[in-house]
């Protein structure tokens, strides 16, 4: 099987990979937030085809359990490798600063306020093009929020301020998830 | 698009090193079973040249049954005992059933799965299905005039964790070794020949006969992922004829009563509804309650009548799109699957949703089928240098009970399988050495309002003062869509004894019943097939392990090597005694005995996986 590398990064291990590595090792990528997408999806499946049970239904009952275990960790690694937000929260997770999301509920007043102007938007939008433009206008802050992630892993290594970032964004991904189940209970539109 | 050709490199094995291993549909109206020959996927026939088998089983007394076209044939005159459609009663409880009255059937109403009545006895829907892979598979053996090493069954991507594990027991029972369950649509996929030629998104529209699925999936390069699935395993073509019954009986004002009525007017249903397909009129014959109903059916009418069900269908299409986070116009092309996507109406609307025409070329009773015999054979090993790779998903989310009846997610839908997620737990008793889960399946948030699965007593923590044990429970879902559960007490390192309580499953003690009563193994001596099974597995067991060093013997040195030689040479001798326990017990030990072996080829296999062409230390 070929595998086509697009341009990125890999590093090769020189140790056999345990299952205990982190994610990043086990993909062969640089512990970083920026990374390369395609590369990312490239790395999957060229790990799945080594280890997923397909490969080994002709094989032992042992051989069979090992793929298992193998393979829900590749897709354990690569849903949270794929995702910023999941990314970003396992980066500070490893650099010892864990989000523990639920012990710390303080926000900043600021970022409270906000959230309460976009839930009454969400409460008294009645139409399509009123949901959608709140929709753009989150989609917004979040976009600017990951670029800020990014530099505060990457670029600051203060992974202190990534966590904050992280929490906020974690209320935001929250109320994208309600925006959607509104647009779901307005009449169904033509386009989808 | 052409049928994907899979072409042997190089020298193609040796016949005899070559095991047989098949596809098979176990669809609600019609089964097929397909495997390769010469390179192609084919759809075995029987010996009148007819590949389809409908899905019918009738008993008889004195343990006798007829199953397919003479079943089918016998529906009108014998309905009570003549079993159709047992698909929609796999994993599900009488109160599942949407209106039983309509059915001709004496249901039995347990906890558990409903059972049918019928002049054979009391049967489950799991004996039903398992009579129906029975012929099939002797169908593959006789066509061949060689056993069996697997096959790849085929389910809705909709079936619940209950309704597959029906399957996969329905299939054990048929004496038939389960390489892989796949969902419907994938194998659909597989058999458009949607691979290294075809990249892109694709939508699989499965209309069957009385389950419905929608799938998008991704392709690229011999991969195959699943990025949502949606649907209804409770409506397909059934419906349909159901909704023309009942309005040809109103438009006679008339009502169906007997068994036999019920029977007729839905054959008479279907047949026009068929019809319809083809012409724009058709006539709707059937003899109810002593009088003939003669109707000219318009497809119009047929259409404004069934209207509804096609747009259920719709709107599962665009929720599977809005979990795929994809629009309409992210589709490349959409294939459309099952008997029921003949129907002109299905067509349109499909078109209409998608914005261009379905893509047909293959035959939709077929299809499910094909793809399944080549996924069977790749699994079976006999294509080594196949790059065929299945990432598919659950269908629909797992969760416990918790406090006031409510359900805590564990695993989302549409996450990729195999998974496993954990969840922490600890005791509320001093002492306490045990503790009970429920677990349910669906997208509600009231456990009442989902499907339960099963109870799992976990048994054996040590014993602590509430409140201070860490019980890690693990949640793995495997390729085949199936809940495993495992649970271990952090500090100690105890892992738990699980007891398992299947809501809608048989248990161990029903299964080996059910086999005793089997008509595979009737006249059988119990003990001869203990003994036939034990060599089987000894045979499949040298065959891996050989299989194994053959690839990747190099990893090992001498000693260890020769010690795995030895264990085999033993199950191989022990193979000619005549006792199961002994030849079972010589496996195991085989087994065990490349444990350590097998560890090493994953490792050798990841880091193969990890090292490519394009290196740059960073």
């Amino acid at each position: 099987m070929v595998l086509g590398f697009c341009a990125g990064r890999f590093i090769v291990s020189e140790v056999p990979i345990s299952l205990g590595a982190d994610d990043f090792v086990l993909f062969g990528v640089a512990r970083q937030f920026s990374q390369d997408r395609a590369g990312l999806d490239v790395r999957w499946k060229a790990l799945q085809s080594e280890a997923h049970p397909d490969r080994f239904a002709a094989q032992s009952a042992s051989a069979q359990r090992q793929a298992l275990q193998w393979s829900v960790r590749i897709n354990e690694a690569y849903q949270r490798l794929k995702d910023p937000l999941r990314r970003a929260a396992y980066l500070c997770e490893l650099a010892g600063m864990p989000i523990q999301a639920e012990s710390n509920t303080a926000m900043p007043a600021r970022f409270l306020m906000q959230q309460i102007e976009w839930r009454e938007a969400l409460d008294d939008a009645s139409a399509l093009h009123e949901v959608e433009s709140l929709q753009a206008e989150v989609a917004a802050f979040r976009t600017q929020a990951l670029a800020d992630c990014a530099q505060a892993l990457d670029t600051e290594h203060d992974p202190a301020r990534a966590v904050a970032l992280v929490r906020s964004l974690m209320f935001v991904e929250r109320f994208i998830d309600d925006i959607e189940r509104r647009r779901d209970q307005l009449p169904s539109q033509a386009s989808t | 698009m052409a049928l994907l050709q899979i072409s042997e490199p190089g020298q193609s094995p040796n016949p005899h090193e070559r095991r047989l291993a098949v596809g098979i549909d176990l669809g609600t109206t019609h089964s097929l079973v397909a495997a390769m020959r010469n390179g192609v996927a084919e759809c075995l026939p029987d010996e009148a040249g007819r590949v389809v088998l409908p899905s019918v089983v009738r008993y008889l007394p004195d343990n006798r049954r007829q199953i397919g076209f003479e079943a089918l044939a016998a529906a009108a005159q014998d309905p009570q005992n003549t079993i159709a459609s047992v698909k929609r009663f796999m994993g599900r409880n009488l109160k599942d059933v949407v209106d039983p009255a309509r059915l001709p059937y004496q249901f039995v109403d347990k906890p558990g799965m409903l059972a049918l009545d019928t002049a054979g006895g009391e049967k489950s829907p799991v004996e039903v299905s398992a009579d129906i892979l029975a012929t099939l598979r002797y169908r593959a053996q006789d066509s061949f005039d060689d056993d069996l090493y697997g096959a790849v069954i085929t389910v809705p991507a909709y079936f619940d964790d209950a309704q597959r594990q029906a399957t996969k027991d329905a299939a054990t029972l048929a004496g038939l070794n389960v390489l892989r369950l796949i969902n419907e649509p994938t194998a659909a996929a597989i058999a458009y020949g949607l691979d290294n030629a075809s990249e892109g998104v694709y939508a699989i529209y499965d209309l069957g006969g009385g389950t419905f699925d929608i799938s998008i999936l991704r392709l690229t390069q011999g991969v195959f992922e699943v990025i949502a699935t949606g649907g209804d395993s409770a409506l397909g073509g059934d419906d349909y004829d159901r909704a023309l019954a009942d309005w040809a009986l109103q438009q006679a004002s008339l009502t169906a009563v007997s068994a036999s009525d019920k029977v007729r007017i839905t054959q008479a249903a279907r047949a026009c509804k068929e019809a319809l397909s083809q012409q724009d009129r058709a006539t709707l014959q059937a003899e109810v309650a002593g009088q003939s109903i003669s109707l000219t059916v318009h497809r119009d009418q047929f259409d404004t009548v069934t209207r509804a069900l096609t747009e259920r269908t719709i709107g599962a299409a665009r929720k599977a799109l809005r979990d795929a986070k994809l629009a309409v116009a992210d589709v490349e092309g959409v294939v459309m699957v099952g008997g029921s996507t003949r129907m002109p109406q299905v067509q349109a609307a499909v078109a209409a949703l998608f914005g261009r025409a379905p893509l047909n070329n293959l035959n939709p009773d077929e299809v499910v089928a094909l793809g399944a015999a080549i996924q069977a054979n790749q699994l079976a090993g006999n294509n080594t240098a196949g790059e065929l790779l299945l990432l598919d998903v659950i269908p629909l989310s797992l969760g416990i009970e918790t406090m006031g009846g409510l359900v805590e997610r564990i695993v989302p839908r549409n996450q990729t399988i195999p998974t496993a997620m954990a969840q922490d737990f600890t005791t509320y008793q001093d002492g306490q050495t045990a503790m009970a889960l429920h677990v349910v399946q669906g997208e509600r948030d009231m456990v009442a309002d989902c499907r339960s699965l099963a109870r799992f007593e976990l048994r054996g923590f040590p014993a602590m003062v509430a409140g201070a044990a860490r019980i890690r429970v693990t949640f793995t879902v495997d390729a085949d869509g199936l809940l495993r559960v495992s649970a271990r007490e952090q500090n100690s390192g105890v892992e738990a004894s699980i007891d398992v309580k299947p809501t809608y499953g048989l248990d161990d003690q029903e299964i080996a019943r059910m086999l005793q009563d089997s008509f595979s193994t009737a006249q059988a001596d119990m003990r001869a097939r203990a003994l036939a099974e034990a060599r089987l597995d000894a045979d499949r067991l040298l065959l891996a392990t050989q299989t194994a060093l053959d690839a990747d013997g190099q990893l090992l040195e001498g000693l260890e090597t020769a010690a795995i030689q030895a264990l085999m040479v033993a199950v191989r001798d022990g193979q000619s005694l005549d006792d199961p326990a002994t030849i079972e017990a010589l496996s195991k030990a085989l087994a065990d005995g490349t444990q350590a072996f097998a560890a090493m080829r994953m490792n050798h296999g990841i880091q193969r996986a990890l090292s490519g062409k394009n290196i740059e230390t960073v």
